[in-house]
């Protein structure tokens, strides 16, 4: 049942935001980098859906990238149905990458306007030499139509269409190499919430149509609620904790993760207070020591401000909290 | 209930094109009660941005307000001279715009900016002036205030900016603060700092505030009333808690069910077919008619008024024509 895809192991990127060599030089100044990403650990099991959720700058994005191959990692490995992808070229890559595809966040950057949207959902068909001739029309037609547009569309350009249709055109050409895994960055992010139903609707019906396997990267909490199996939390380049979709909700235990929950607005009017929260995500160029999360932690304590916090398990997952390490010592 | 401070009727906004003129807002009413927050929701490209620039004077040219009449305290602002208006904005109407960055000057201080405010629209010394300024950054909770205050806008956080933004639209104590999706640039930890930080600091100085954003979080969480647009009309107007729980408009209902929540169990999202008309075919009749559920013939030709239903409640759909006449009799 539980059969690996995806398993990400040790991921880490590092940037060089260096000044140039003179100014180096002459400003005596050292090399800079900034870790986006440090040590990331996850598995995604055939059919399922695993969300990585995080604020801006906590390296969802990076690792969206690093996955689908489009940057290259640091360090750590990424393996793909028991494949190692990181540095493989060649005609055995090729063959992995037909087998994955990415959707971006915004659907008016992400289609090319010069082309018609038949050209576009048929570049990966031609690029992995999928088909030939009228095979490719006919297939371009039927793709149209899973996602909820008509075959004539093809024929016309990116502009004719609204923000959720394009993102539906986007799908379609994700769709067109027949991948298995599809990496799906802040998919609707860019979309009106009734235009967002529709396309996570989409998205689910596909999955149970095509046994597909999403990694989905949200900043948006209730959209990763509804669509995740399983959900990793990230901050400033580090997973704080990993649990089962809906069990995160009912029982978070990272402190970070808790915050998160609690910022939520509230749609149902429970009047509760939540508690504030307190300060901004640091500088990913100078990240406080320790765990990063100390100086806005509500149970900081000696040892966060020092050491990296081990990962431990929970009942619903896995995080990485000095707290929980201690409580489940004594 | 008591006078209206800020008091919206019939207002129409055109822009003449080559190919014709667009009507960007179509007859919206609505009023807001002093020290009231009215939020105002609605997907992009229905008018809500439009409705507060209007209010402000600050409409795109060619973009004109071609009808209708908006009252500050029963004095008509619409037709003032843009001498006149510019003297109202800042001073009895505070704006808090989307971008922190489009609202400061990147080549002046912080105090440069409050004080100059603060002096054009108050006859105090430039002393006067700074202490009112730090008092006032202290209020919204900038750290160390008395020392940031000579700091330029760009070493400020995303949130920070924020909050010296709504200094900004404060400092000549206004009775209404617009607010632009004044939270829609940050992340939800920080956006949960400034939502509140807003809804004390006007109910504190008994500022009225317009809150307009596409987040139906947001609104559930902040505002007193709101009002939901469609297509540059209005949809439905009424306090939050009865339109979340109890929404009239089919629009509204769809809107709400299209939201994924933190607590609701739902599989499917319900799915508004369609899109938002474009401003060049607005459908005849009520103009969501093409994507209603109840549709009737009526509303294919007759377009619905806006109908009191309740106490502070309108709604424009022929569905409830018989609720208004009940109501209406008492």
């Amino acid at each position: 049942m539980a059969e690996p895809l995806l398993q990400v192991q040790g991921l880490g990127r590092r940037f060089d935001i260096s000044r140039p060599w003179l100014n180096r030089v002459l400003e005596r100044q050292d090399r800079q980098f900034l870790t986006a990403v440090a040590d990331v650990d996850f598995t995604i099991n055939r059919g399922e859906t695993y969300a990585l959720v995080g604020e801006s700058g906590s390296g969802k994005s990076t690792i969206a990238k690093m996955v689908v191959g489009l940057l290259p990692p640091t360090s750590g490995r990424i393996v793909f149905d028991g494949q190692v992808m990181a540095g493989t070229e060649g005609a055995s890559m090729r063959a992995l990458r037909r087998r994955f595809q990415m959707i971006f966040q915004d659907p008016f950057a992400s289609l090319n306007p010069r082309w018609r949207v038949g050209e576009i959902i048929a570049e990966p068909i031609h690029r992995f030499g999928l088909l030939r001739g009228s095979a490719v029309t006919n297939r371009v037609g039927e793709l149209l139509e899973t996602v909820g547009l008509s075959a004539q569309d093809a024929e016309k350009y990116p502009h004719e269409f609204s923000g959720g249709q394009r993102q539906r055109i986007a799908i379609a050409r994700a769709l067109s190499s027949k991948p298995e895994f599809i990496v799906c960055d802040e998919p609707t992010s860019a979309l009106d919430v009734s235009v967002q139903a529709q396309i996570l609707n989409l998205m689910r019906d596909l999955q149970d149509e095509l046994g597909l396997t999403y990694l989905f990267i949200s900043h948006d909490l209730s959209v990763v609620r509804h669509m995740a199996n399983r959900i990793g939390v990230l901050y400033l380049g580090r997973l704080v904790e990993e649990a089962e979709g809906k069990a995160l909700f009912r029982a978070a235990h990272h402190p970070y993760t808790r915050m998160l929950l609690d910022a939520v607005p509230d749609l149902a009017l429970s009047g509760r207070r939540r508690q504030p929260v307190e300060g901004e995500i640091p500088n990913p160029i100078d990240p406080p020591p320790g765990c990063s999360f100390h100086p806005r932690c509500p149970l900081v304590m000696d040892r966060c401000r020092t050491g990296t916090p081990p990962v431990i398990a929970t009942q619903t997952g896995r995080a990485a909290c000095h707290a929980l390490t201690l409580a489940a010592d004594v | 209930m008591s006078a209206p401070l800020l008091s919206v009727r019939d207002l129409i906004v055109e822009f003449p094109t080559r190919r014709g003129t667009l009507r960007a807002l179509d007859g919206l009413s609505f009023d807001i009660a002093p020290g009231e927050v009215l939020g105002m929701v609605g997907e992009s490209g229905a008018g809500k941005s439009l409705t507060g620039a209007a209010i402000i004077g600050l409409l795109e040219p060619p973009g004109r307000i071609a009808g209708g009449e908006i009252r500050l305290r029963s004095e008509r602002i619409d037709t003032l001279s843009p001498d006149a208006m510019r003297r109202i904005r800042g001073k009895r109407i505070g704006m808090v715009f989307q971008d922190p960055l489009t609202s400061l000057n990147p080549l002046y201080t912080v105090a440069r900016q409050l004080t100059e405010t603060i002096r054009t629209h108050a006859p105090v010394s430039e002393a006067e002036a700074r202490k009112r300024a730090v008092a006032l950054l202290d209020r919204v909770g900038i750290p160390a205030a008395a020392r940031r205050i000579d700091d330029y806008p760009h070493h400020f956080s995303g949130g920070m900016r924020q909050r010296v933004v709504i200094a900004l639209a404060l400092c000549a104590e206004p009775e209404l603060v617009i607010a632009d999706e004044p939270t829609t640039a940050l992340d939800v930890s920080v956006q949960a700092q400034i939502i509140d930080l807003i809804k004390e600091i006007c109910a504190e100085r008994g500022a009225s505030v317009l809150l307009i954003t596409h987040d139906m979080g947001v609104i559930a969480e902040t505002a007193d009333r709101v009002a939901v647009l469609y297509a540059g009309r209005l949809a439905e107007i009424g306090p939050v808690r009865e339109v979340i729980t109890n929404a009239a408009h089919p629009y509204t209902r769809g809107l709400m069910g299209s939201i994924p929540t933190l607590t609701q169990e739902t599989d499917r999202l319900v799915q508004i077919p369609g899109a938002m008309p474009r401003l060049t075919a607005i459908p005849q009749g009520c103009a969501f008619n093409p994507r209603c559920r109840e549709v009737m013939d009526r509303c294919r030709t007759d377009r619905p008024e806006a109908l009191t239903t309740g106490e502070g409640r309108q709604v424009a759909c022929w569905l409830h024509a018989d609720d208004a006449q009940e109501a209406a009799r008492g």
